[in-house]
């Protein structure tokens, strides 16, 4: 299988601390990528750079083999990849059906046709569609600021497959999640990922999640990659014991 | 405003039209003279709020925009073009420079934003001040004729009042169909969540440079009518105060509220003709009545209906989900 995305040597340095270190690794297509860490290790760090939102300070970000390093994230997000937040990032004041169709819209046509086309760029069924999918479906007209966190989580998530993209970066998807909820977005992101053949590379926290999501995980320390390989495998890794899961 | 029926709301819409189309026909000169104000200055505002209320970038310049609309429309009209052409003008400089000033706000945000926008401010009060040669600077610039629209002398009062509303109902128009359509919603995500915006494909520095330049171009709509309504124009009226009045305009009506800036420009310019029967009091009652609506709604007027509909609309979704509770424990 091709790699839809290649991480050749990332350097991130804020001040004199080298938060990314020089970090290299491919996704292959269709691969659900786990990625774990202590707090501060860097994580989040290296999606930021790998997104555009930070510009690394060093190394190369391939997608589909073509160099995107230094694009920004609304171009990249063009081309196909897409990300939740460790926070929420949802727009409170918007419906959860606006969320979603803002979500699509620029995928739409061009700026010309968004301002003197349909209102809802011809994406309220996929909106509605998406909302069924991630059972939200009573809380389709309401403020997406009231919804709870979990649902708001979800609608995160749903966010990030409005305009159907190649690759996701998944920051924390099951921080304060309940586990009911839990195993529904589990299952959502399994079913997406065969379904639309989508790549994921998650960040998380809960092991047993990451251990029964993800084909392969990726284990970082200090800015650097400490581990990579099958879960099963990476659970017995002295080193990432010793710096990460503890005895 | 959701809690309105659709059909309500329409015939509410109705009856505010046609008032406005035939109460003002007894009106004498000087109250014909305050409304025409008020449909320029809601345009001016409606373009403030585009900018500060839906985008969230803070202008102090839709002062000068007015200014810069007054100016080409003077200076066009005395030289014998037509006032649609020279609002057209008016609208392409203004729509231009707009975007030019929308640079600053891709670098600062909020106070420091304001700082650059009320530098700009100076600087166009400035050039209409100094530069005679095309302003007639303090003298400005007199005689400015009212336009014939489709062969209808609009000197008197009454006719050129009708020019005003038209122009406000068309602008209005446009502006409904903008923040409805996907960029509305782009501007809604700029303002509320840039970062987020940009991870879904949304192209922060083009739609902001966008609401800088629309809102703009708006405020050079409302210049270009301002000229012909005052028919002298001098660089007095465009100081950074004009801009502050529209900003009030704009959060006394509710930024952010369609409705907002119409009922803005009412307040700033009825509320104070109003109050004229208590003499010397009356600019004061005027700044209590703002001060107290805004501590009590800082969201202004229309956050007040907002606040409302929301607590029905929590009402009655915590009613429904007690008769859903209630009805799980029978079933047990």
């Amino acid at each position: 299988m091709s790699a839809v995305l290649e991480v050749t040597n990332i350097k991130k340095s804020f001040g004199g601390i080298n938060a990314v270190d020089g970090v290299s690794f491919d996704v292959c297509e269709g691969e659900i990528l786990g990625l774990i860490g202590p707090n501060g290790c860097g994580k989040s760090t290296l999606f930021n750079c790998i997104l555009g939102q930070l510009t690394p300070s060093g190394g190369e970000v391939k997608l589909d083999g073509k160099v995107v390093t230094g694009l920004r994230p609304s171009e990249l997000n063009k081309l196909g990849v897409s990300r939740t937040f460790q926070l929420l990032q949802v727009f409170p004041k918007l419906s959860v059906r606006e969320n979603l169709i803002l979500a699509g819209q620029e995928h739409q046509g061009n700026m010309a046709s968004r301002l003197v086309g349909r209102s809802d760029a011809g994406l309220t069924d996929a909106a509605d569609q998406m909302i069924g999918f991630f059972k939200l479906d009573h809380l389709a007209t309401e403020p997406a600021g009231g919804l709870s966190y979990g649902q708001q989580k979800l609608l995160d998530a749903a966010m990030a497959f409005m305009g159907g993209p190649r690759l996701v970066l998944l920051d924390e998807p099951a921080g304060g999640v309940n586990p009911s909820m839990l195993a529904d977005l589990k299952e959502r992101l399994v079913a997406i990922n065969r379904e639309k053949n989508a790549t994921f590379v998650v960040i998380e926290h809960n092991m047993e999640f990451v251990m029964s999501l993800c084909s392969r995980v990726m284990v970082m320390a200090e800015g650097k990659v400490l581990a990579m390989g099958r879960p099963d495998e990476v659970r017995k890794n002295p080193a990432v014991i010793e710096a990460y899961l503890g005895h | 405003m959701n809690g309105f029926a659709r059909p309500l709301k329409i015939a509410l819409g109705l009856i505010v039209v046609a008032g406005l189309i035939i109460v003002p026909m007894n009106f004498n000169r000087y109250g014909l003279f305050i409304l025409s104000q008020w449909a320029v200055m809601t345009i001016a505002a409606m373009g403030l709020n585009l900018t500060l209320g839906y985008a969230g970038q803070v202008s102090l310049a839709q002062g000068a925009f007015v200014g810069i609309g007054a100016y080409a429309g003077a200076i066009m009209t005395t030289h014998g073009w037509p006032l649609p052409v020279a609002v057209l003008v008016a609208i392409v400089l203004s729509f231009g420079v707009g975007w030019v000033l929308g640079y600053p706000a891709l670098r600062v945000q909020h106070h420091y934003l304001a700082f650059v926008t009320l530098a700009f401010s100076t600087l166009a009060f400035l050039v209409f001040r100094n530069e005679s040669w095309l302003t007639g600077g303090i003298y400005g610039i007199s005689n400015i004729p009212r336009p014939h629209i489709f062969g209808i002398a609009t000197n008197k009062p009454l006719p050129f009042y009708y020019v005003c509303l038209g122009s406000l109902a068309i602008v209005s128009l446009a502006v409904w169909w903008l923040i409805r359509s996907p960029w509305g919603r782009a501007f809604v995500a700029l303002r509320e969540n840039p970062l987020r915006a940009q991870s879904l494909g949304i192209d922060t520095r083009r739609y902001t440079l966008m609401a800088f330049a629309i809102g703009s171009a708006l405020g050079g709509v409302a210049g270009a009518l301002y000229a012909p309504l005052t028919q002298y124009i001098d660089p007095v009226p465009f100081n950074l105060s004009l801009s502050l009045d529209l900003l009030m305009m704009v959060i006394v009506g509710g930024a952010g509220f369609y409705f907002g800036p119409f009922l803005g420009a009412m307040i700033a310019v009825l509320l104070p003709e109003w109050l004229r029967f208590t003499e010397g009091y009356y600019l004061m009652l005027y700044a209590i009545a703002v001060m107290g609506l805004l501590i009590w709604s800082p969201t202004g007027i229309l956050g007040i209906l907002d606040r409302h509909m929301a607590a029905r609309r929590t009402k009655a979704a915590s009613a429904l989900r007690a008769v859903a509770k209630s009805r799980l424990e029978t079933a047990q």
